[in-house]
């Protein structure tokens, strides 16, 4: 049984001349999470906040749980909760007083409050923090007092823009923990990340740039769009190697990972001969050359650069 | 409008005053360092106002009316100047605002019966002091020109319907028991409430967008309704508290009377904070930014409630022009019933015409405060 939470078709958003949002079209499920992941000024944060019911939209339609956002967006606001990428919450007020405010703000009941605000602290290892001021929080905690204040009431689909960008692996965890224990409850959420990692431990992703769709599917499918296979090679210089296995024929994408480059190729065994021959040839220091498994980032720094090629970019 | 999230809103609202010590400043410590400045330093009286006498005919009469100038407490007789020269050059230099010249004749011409005049050279300079010193030393010269006269009288035996010797001009605007301080203290009420409210109203809606929070509350279902009436609420009671200690403070310290009804006084300071809250609230709403927010706000508030009010400067001593302009200026309603409350014991019944000004004032500010917010980023 899936039922459709948000049905987003058609939607466009310009700001000025540049189009944000460009004709996208996307559903997400019930009890799932959705990564929205693309480079900055892909659209993201916009395709939240005409989610979120905070911007209007140009065109299309977004339906949340039925309700039309863009014609009603009032309508939604007890069904969702948001988390903007900027951290929202009062500064001068303690951490109680910002789950407070919330909780009355949504109405929740004062049982359910002490309820729910005692277990997503402790799940968040903020129980000590209660009565420190927001503004004295670390990053990270500030981040989980975020998701504290929205889910203080239960939403049946949780926003969440960038939740773990300045955060520490430690509370990137928690965070995670926190999200997929929701997802048990029947609460939908939709996030976007920076971190193509973190995109592996979505349900589904909507992949974007330059506000518009380049693939919506699972991780899965979306290594499957990869043809041919990709090569980690180490290296001292990733750089200097990576620009020289861009020219060369058969490689389709590379990108510097750490201390290793990520070659996209079309052809496995026949590329790693030739590049082994190219490097050797021009006496390009390298490490290891071996065949790996794609991962979300490869193909996505695959699907950009060939959507580069094609705009002409 | 749900009662619960406009609370929270509320309390969140004193909870940011109570934490930002510039929001307690202004609300609890500028009200009071404003009234208590206005008090002692916007008075219109003048006294130990320093004046040299010329006496060019040195007789017995001419000290008299000498020492009537010396005996007022209006007036420091600094020097007698020996001659016209040296009492021009005083006023030059700014040692003297005013400089008596009793003629040579003075004796001579009262004997006689003739009119006799004193010359006054005043500074004007400053015109509101120079009036006053006007004022004062006609009433010096009148007091002394009372005496010749009923000695005059005596002495000739006549009637008191004879005529008199000394010209006499009476005028009774003049201010016996200082009492600008009576005239004015009532209004810095009004100029108080507007200065504090204008300030922390304009910061209300801009400081949630430039602190970034406006965005998350917005996502929430709390209408702009309950985010403008918690909001300003808290102002609205703080503000009544301050009128309550300016209040005090004007009857208590600077003994100005109370004489009207204390319903009428919060009546119309409530219907006046309405107005000056709801401005604020709608140039914050307007300009998003905490600074130009304020300085929009005291720019239509606080101006035309110090230069156009009346609470200083009497509105029928204006031009024309700006006379019917003050009309349009809602806060010399207040002004006037401030004025009438305190000094002319008025009560609601007699306020009637300014609380209707008000009143239409503070509907037309509602109506459109409640529709100026949109729960929208751009």
């Amino acid at each position: 049984m899936t039922e459709e939470i948000v049905q987003v078709s058609g939607l466009t958003k310009c700001f000025g001349g540049l189009k944000a949002i460009d004709n996208l079209s996307f559903t997400a499920q019930k009890g799932e999470i959705l990564g929205l992941v693309g480079p900055d000024g892909a659209g993201k944060t916009t395709t939240l906040r005409v989610l979120a019911g905070v911007l209007a939209a140009d065109s299309g339609s977004v339906l949340l749980g039925g309700q039309d956002v863009l014609r009603n967006p009032e309508a939604i606001k007890s069904l969702i909760s948001y988390m903007p990428q900027q951290f929202g919450l009062y500064e001068d007020l303690t951490v109680a007083e910002n789950i407070r405010f919330y909780a009355d703000i949504f109405e929740v009941s004062h049982a359910a409050r002490q309820q729910r605000e005692q277990q997503l602290l402790e799940a968040s290892g903020m129980s000590r923090f209660r009565g420190r001021l927001a503004g004295q929080l670390s990053g990270g905690m500030k981040r989980k007092l975020g998701i504290a204040c929205a889910l203080i009431h239960t939403p049946q689909l949780l926003l969440l823009d960038e939740p773990t960008t300045g955060v520490d692996p430690v509370s990137r965890r928690e965070l995670w923990s926190i999200l997929y224990s929701l997802v048990f409850e029947g609460v939908s959420v939709l996030v976007s990340t920076a971190y193509l990692d973190e995109a592996e431990r979505c349900h589904r992703l909507l992949l974007m740039y330059k506000g518009r769709r380049l693939f919506f599917g699972t991780p899965t499918e979306l290594k499957s769009m990869l043809p041919g296979a990709v090569l980690s090679i180490s290296s001292p210089n990733p750089e200097v190697l990576r620009s020289i296995v861009v020219g060369e024929q058969g490689v389709l994408s590379a990108m510097a990972m750490g201390d290793t480059v990520h070659v996209v190729v079309d052809d496995a065994d026949l590329r790693s001969t030739q590049l082994r021959a190219r490097f050797e040839q021009s006496r390009v220091p390298f490490g290891e050359l071996r065949r790996t498994t794609a991962s979300v980032e490869d193909v996505f720094v695959y699907a950009i650069s060939r959507q580069r090629t094609q705009i002409g970019t | 409008m749900n009662l619960r999230r406009t609370a929270a809103i509320g309390r969140k609202e004193l909870i940011q005053i109570r934490r930002d010590p510039r929001s307690l400043l202004i609300a609890v410590v500028l009200p009071l360092i404003q009234i208590l400045l206005l008090g002692y330093g916007a008075r219109l009286d003048a006294d130990h106002i320093p004046v040299y006498i010329l006496d060019q005919e040195g007789s017995q009469n001419s000290q008299a009316l000498l020492k009537g100038f010396q005996a007022s407490p209006y007036f420091d007789v600094v020097k007698v100047a020996r001659n016209y020269p040296e009492l021009v050059r005083a006023i030059d230099a700014d040692r003297c605002k005013l400089g008596i010249v009793i003629p040579w004749d003075f004796s001579e011409r009262l004997g006689d019966g003739r009119p006799v005049s004193v010359q006054a050279l005043l500074d004007g300079t400053d015109n509101n002091s120079a009036q006053l010193a006007e004022g004062y030393a006609t009433a010096v010269v009148d007091s002394y020109a009372n005496r010749i006269q009923l000695d005059w009288f005596s002495r000739h035996g006549l009637s008191q319907q004879a005529t008199v010797p000394v010209s006499v001009d009476y005028r009774t605007w003049f201010n016996e028991d200082l009492e600008s301080k009576n005239f004015i203290i009532p209004g810095t009420v009004a100029l108080v409430m507007a200065l504090m409210g204008a300030l922390l109203s304009s910061l209300t809606i801009a400081r949630e967008w430039e602190r970034g929070t406006m965005e998350q509350l917005i996502a929430s279902p709390v209408t702009p309704l309950e985010i403008m009436i918690g909001k300003l609420a808290p102002y609205l009671i703080i503000g009544l508290l301050d009128a309550i200690s300016c209040a005090a403070f004007a009857v208590g310290w600077f003994g100005v009377p109370f004489r009207g009804g204390l319903g009428a006084f919060f009546f119309t300071t409530t219907l006046f904070l309405i107005v000056i809250l709801g401005i604020g609230y709608m140039i914050s709403v307007a300009t998003r930014s905490q600074l130009g927010a304020s300085q929009y706000a005291l720019l239509v508030t606080l101006m035309p409630t110090a230069m156009l009010s009346g609470f200083a400067f009497p509105i029928d001593q204006m031009p024309v022009a700006i006379r019917v302009v003050s009309y349009v200026v809602y806060s010399r309603y207040y002004v006037s019933a401030l004025k009438r409350i305190f000094l002319g014991g008025a009560g609601i019944n007699d306020l009637i015409p300014e609380i209707i000004a008000m009143a239409i004032y503070a509907a037309v500010i509602a109506f459109f405060a409640t529709r100026a917010f949109r729960k929208q980023i751009e």
